[in-house]
């Protein structure tokens, strides 16, 4: 690991801010003070923190229904995104978007996305307009990989490599599309397979080993910014909670056993073990990390709770832009 | 005023590059509009004009495209996309309709969507069922949508030109039987404002409400008619979304009957809005029911023995027109010969 003391911790820095929004999220859920759906990012960690630790604040992010870690990765802010699923006002979509819409343009993060594989097209996009204006800007388009099975994420995927765009295709290949498991609908067992078929590079990394998948990050977003196109990395993971929300409800589709596999490689421990080894930090000090975002997120839950609702008369404000007087 | 003649593909031409000349971030994408310059012709030269880079040949990826241009535009830019034919845009509908038209609202106002969607749109070239259909019902019933249905060379330019400039998702609907429609065209560049409708022809008798190629048939009924002394107003909308009911009511209260004609299917087509509209404005006014003159619902034939009785012409909404004049004299002697 040749990566820096700053960006080691960093790294571990956004997986755990990630961490601990999901659990209070949903503890929150469970106490029933969270409309709607929620889909957890609890095992993911190392995916959104090793891709955004390789952005820079100004490149473009789409996402997927599973956004939150996204957008923490990504530097947003545990208040407005705690208001934002209770629904209030202060949220980051003023309790209009939700957990499955979360957001914040002025990060670069383009929106979680209720449509699976409807990111995709979008991150071509924006990797559209930072060529067009040489801003040397990237996109990375996140998304699962039941996300590979639709067809929004083909078109993408072609005409990025056919107009050659500064992008990054990052799957999460977490080996389930909702409750159903990958090997029953797609007869291919690498999802990089895909990348050949439409000209780009692709790399299979460790989706549980952070610094993997930052290092195949690093090296798809320089190509990307020194105009060689567009890359896919496929990273290997598993979601430790459902598809949506906390409980298990009884659900069989999934064996405990196979839970518990995964369970005993998490992204997290993991990796403070080795900051440990190699001396990059101690016990003490990785604990007192959680310990600090821990008081964050008690502050951004009394935050949500404290904020009113939105009043009635917001329900058809933004539509439309209103054209400003020229 | 200039009395310069264009045709409305040219008059659609001349606004996508005044504005591409306006802003270096407008840019136009789309399946063979670069160096073919569209398949109607309608994006012709303007490659040669602004360089492969500004004028994008894409692949033929529909939802791509729509999402080339929501990314694109979330991000700063002011795109037109085309889809090459109306038919198409249900190809895309997942970008259009949960994406394009919602991101504004789900980011609560963050996003800025200053994109343009053109197609072309309407039946008349035996093209059948996939390639003719009038889907705008569809489109301004979405949340965040503007749909715009120009009539003429002279407001194809001035809507285009409000189009490309507004801050909202807008689709630009091209009739392709009016591509060579010629009409007097400024040369310099004119902004007619969406959700104005536009008086057409004044008249006392009744109102016809038409937009797009339907609007030209209504102002020939009209002309038959005024031989035998009715005289029709005929209002364009011109959008869709938003509509300006405002005009068209008022002109229901001046000649207190209507036919609202349109191309595309009666059942839940753009007609049954304005007259729910009209009934609920105006109700008081009306000495007929708002009368329909609309496409039967099938799908569009292809065969020209077929077409020509699928699409309302100027004879059909003329017996629509005398229907509307005739419905209360019907009723009266209906009255007196139950009395």
């Amino acid at each position: 690991m040749e990566l820096t003391r700053d960006v080691q911790m960093d790294l571990h820095r956004r997986m755990v801010r990630i961490r601990l929004f999901e659990e209070a999220a949903g503890r929150l859920a469970e106490a029933a003070k969270l409309p709607g759906f929620l889909h957890l990012y609890v095992g993911e960690e190392a995916v959104a923190a090793g891709v955004c630790t390789a952005l820079n604040d100004d490149d473009h992010i789409t996402s997927t229904h599973r956004g939150h870690g996204h957008l923490v990765a990504k530097g947003g802010d545990f208040k407005r995104m705690m208001a934002e699923l209770m629904g209030k006002a202060t949220g980051y979509c003023k309790g209009k978007g939700g957990s499955m819409h979360i957001s914040d343009l002025s990060l670069g993060m383009l929106g979680a996305n209720g449509i699976v594989g409807a990111g995709s097209p979008i991150a071509v996009g924006a990797a559209f307009a930072n060529k067009y204006r040489k801003r040397g800007q990237v996109a990375v388009a996140f998304f699962g990989d039941g996300a590979t099975n639709i067809g929004a994420f083909h078109e993408a995927a072609n005409m990025a490599c056919a107009l050659h765009l500064p992008i990054v295709f990052a799957c999460e290949n977490n080996e389930y599309g909702e409750f159903t498991r990958r090997d029953k609908t797609m007869a291919i067992t690498d999802i990089v397979d895909r990348a050949a078929g439409y000209g780009m590079p692709g790399v299979i990394v460790d989706g549980m080993d952070v610094v993997a998948v930052h290092e195949a990050t690093l090296e798809a977003v320089a190509r990307a910014r020194e105009g060689g196109g567009p890359s896919l990395i496929e990273a290997k993971t598993y979601r430790f909670y459902n598809h949506h929300g906390v409980q298990n409800l009884g659900l069989k589709y999934r064996s405990d056993d196979e839970v518990a596999v995964w369970k005993q490689r998490d992204p997290i421990f993991s990796f403070e073990e080795r900051l440990i080894d190699i001396g990059t930090a101690t016990a003490a000090q990785i604990e007192q990390v959680w310990a600090d975002l821990r008081d964050d997120i008690a502050a951004a839950i009394t935050f949500a709770e404290d904020s009113p609702f939105p009043e009635p008369d917001q329900l058809l404000v933004d539509v439309y832009t209103n054209r400003s007087p020229s | 005023m200039s009395e310069r003649k264009l045709t409305y593909a040219s008059a659609f031409n001349e606004s996508v590059r005044q504005a591409m000349e306006a802003d270096a971030d407008v840019f136009a994408a789309g399946e063979d509009i670069g160096a073919f310059g569209g398949v109607f012709g309608t994006y012709a030269g303007l490659q040669a004009i602004f360089g492969p880079d500004r004028v994008v040949d894409t692949p033929i990826s529909e939802q791509a495209i729509v999402g080339l241009g929501i990314g694109a535009a979330v991000t700063g830019l002011r795109p037109i996309v085309d889809l090459m034919f109306m038919d198409f845009v249900c190809v895309a509908m997942d970008q259009i309709v949960n994406q394009a038209a919602k991101l504004k609202y789900m980011f609560g106002g963050t996003a800025t969507l200053p994109l343009t969607i053109t197609t072309a749109g309407g039946a008349g070239l035996s093209a059948a069922a996939q390639h003719s259909q009038s889907l705008e019902a569809l489109l301004c019933h979405i949340p965040g949508l503007k749909v715009v249905c120009p009539s003429n060379p002279y407001d194809m330019k001035g809507l285009m030109t409000a189009c490309i400039r507004e801050d909202n998702p807008t689709i630009m609907v091209k009739h392709k039987r009016l591509l060579g429609m010629s009409g007097i065209v400024p040369e310099e560049n004119y902004e007619i404002p969406l959700g104005t409708a536009h008086i057409a022809r004044a008249g006392t008798d009744v109102t016809i409400v038409a937009y797009g190629r339907m609007l030209n048939e209504s102002l020939a009924a009209a002309d038959q008619l005024a031989a035998d002394g009715i005289d029709c107003e005929v209002v364009d909308p011109r959008t869709l979304q938003p509509l300006d009911t405002a005009t068209i009511v008022a002109s229901v209260k001046r000649t207190n009957r209507v036919v609202v004609v349109h191309e595309a299917v009666r059942f839940g087509g753009l007609g049954a809005e304005i007259a729910a509209q009209i009934q609920e404005e105006a109700f008081d006014y009306l000495d007929a029911p708002v009368r329909r003159v609309a496409a039967p619902f099938s799908p569009v034939p292809f065969t020209p023995a077929l077409e020509k009785h699928y699409v309302p012409d100027a004879l059909s909404i003329a017996a629509g027109i005398r229907d509307v004049l005739a419905r209360p004299l019907a009723r009266a002697a209906e009255q007196f010969a139950g009395s």
